[in-house]
């Protein structure tokens, strides 16, 4: 089942495009990571995802085939804005009531038990605890729901190193035990490359890069070699970024065998989650899609 | 790919284990630059070759080890998944995965025959002009490329 596909995806505000041409086919029990510099769309596609915005262009859809904002999808996704939205005036035992009335689908048990777990007291209100419990709060809510799905906006920009372990901890207990999906947007490159098994980098409102962790992390290598042997390697392969220091050259390469070996002279090592996204974020030009790479060259083939 | 299933074999309906009862604390390095999946497989390694870790020996749950190291837990059943193939483990549907094998220790003569080895290499490297430091960048970074070359292998 895929978890998020859409085509030709774009969103218009006024003049501006902050998504365009977006193609994706997300597969289900993933925990995917939604990364790009501030303004890449991040934010609009998860909006476009759960139906909290509807495309200007194109198609999304949720959870195997639903439209995204249609009630079937609503009740089997769960998102959390970045402000970690809740009723901070209420009690904790309250705000749950609250959500079990909204909620067709909710699991008493479970919030009660993780909120045990997590010594949050149901008595205090909310707007009176940390800034860790209350994103422990939103997230407890979100899952005891039960979704299919769960997207998370910026869930880890507000919290402390500490509060960032329990949350993902958390969370990953949750995928542990139901399989729930997730997709979460996040600066925090560190903290992703624990949980990510899928990627997908937005840059300038289109798709960058996306597919799973292990499978982009195996087809790219750093080549470390002689300087004036570049632009022949280059020719070669598809260079994401280019270093120069002094006679030597280091070269982020997409391979298209993940096990091929290094030219020979030339060095290769293993590429981090952490340095593949950066080294894609510092060259907004370089594209490791999957499909509009195919058409692309496939338009290439026929002007041959 | 079916985290619900996978991890429901290893972690659902299992009575609660005691803190005391699990025989390895698993930890992260994250600045190591070895995959957190070989981490693990490593540090179970470690233990069986200490003697920490016996045949019959339940690991940690996926469950209890994604909640205390905040990892996918797609990490830890591939962790599982490669001491099984190693031998050191086996997965009980619904129980949990369990110590299998061990590492005994390599012969003293073995180690002192490979010693020998390393040393020849060691002057032959020193006749080629190289000093204690390159010598030790030259093999941490061969090491670092073999034990790569490993991940890959295991995770193809």
């Amino acid at each position: 089942m895929t978890i998020i596909e859409s085509r030709g995806l774009g969103k218009r505000y006024r003049r501006a495009w902050a998504l365009r041409d977006c193609a994706l086919a997300v597969p289900g029990g993933y925990v995917v990571a939604l990364v790009g510099s501030n303004g890449a769309g991040k934010t609009t596609l998860l909006h476009l995802a759960v139906g909290l915005a509807r495309p200007t262009a194109g198609q999304i859809t949720v959870l195997g085939g639903e439209s995204a904002g249609s009630a079937d999808a609503l009740d089997r996704i769960s998102f959390v804005a970045q402000d970690a939205p809740l009723y901070r005036n209420l009690p904790v035992r309250d705000m749950l009531q609250v959500a079990r009335n909204l909620n067709r689908r909710w699991d008493q048990r479970y919030a009660r038990a993780r909120l045990a777990d997590l010594g949050i007291p149901l008595r205090q209100k909310v707007g009176r605890l940390s800034g860790g419990q209350q994103a422990q709060l939103a997230l407890t809510v979100a899952l005891a729901r039960r979704p299919g799905l769960l997207v998370l906006d910026e869930p880890l920009a507000m919290l402390d190193p500490l509060a960032r372990h329990d949350f993902m901890a958390l969370l990953m207990g949750a995928v542990a035990e139901y399989g729930v999906s997730v997709v979460l947007s996040s600066h925090v490159l560190a903290e992703l490359e624990r949980v990510a098994d899928y990627l997908i980098l937005l840059a300038r409102g289109q798709v960058q890069v996306a597919g799973e962790v292990e499978d982009l992390l195996a087809r790219h290598r750093w080549l470390t070699g002689p300087a004036g042997e570049t632009d022949r390697q280059a020719e070669r392969m598809c260079v994401v970024r280019a270093r120069r220091a002094g006679a030597e050259s280091h070269l982020l390469v997409r391979v298209t065998a993940p096990l091929s070996p290094a030219p020979p002279g030339w060095e290769s090592q293993s590429v981090g989650l952490e340095e593949l996204v950066l080294a894609y974020l510092r060259e907004p030009g370089a594209s490791a899609l999957p499909g509009p790479a195919a058409v692309r060259s496939d338009s290439a083939g026929a002007g041959r | 790919m079916t985290i619900a299933n996978q991890s429901g074999d290893r972690s659902g309906g299992e009575p609660a284990q005691g803190e005391g009862a699990v025989p390895i604390e698993f930890r992260l390095d994250p600045g190591s630059g070895v995959p957190t999946y070989l981490q693990l497989v490593h540090q179970v390694e470690h233990a069986l070759r200490l003697g920490r870790l016996a045949i019959g020996d339940k690991l940690p749950t996926v469950k209890a080890t994604v909640e205390s190291l905040a990892i996918n837990p797609n990490t830890v059943l591939k962790a599982y998944r490669e001491l099984e193939v190693r031998g050191l483990a086996v997965g009980r549907p619904g129980q949990g995965t369990f110590v299998a094998g061990t590492l005994g220790q390599v012969a003293a003569a073995d180690l002192a025959a490979l010693r020998a080895t390393l040393l020849d290499w060691l002057a032959s490297a020193e006749a080629a002009g190289l000093d204690h430091d390159a010598i030790v960048a030259l093999f941490a970074s061969a090491a670092a490329d073999f034990r790569g070359r490993r991940g890959t292998e295991g995770a193809a």
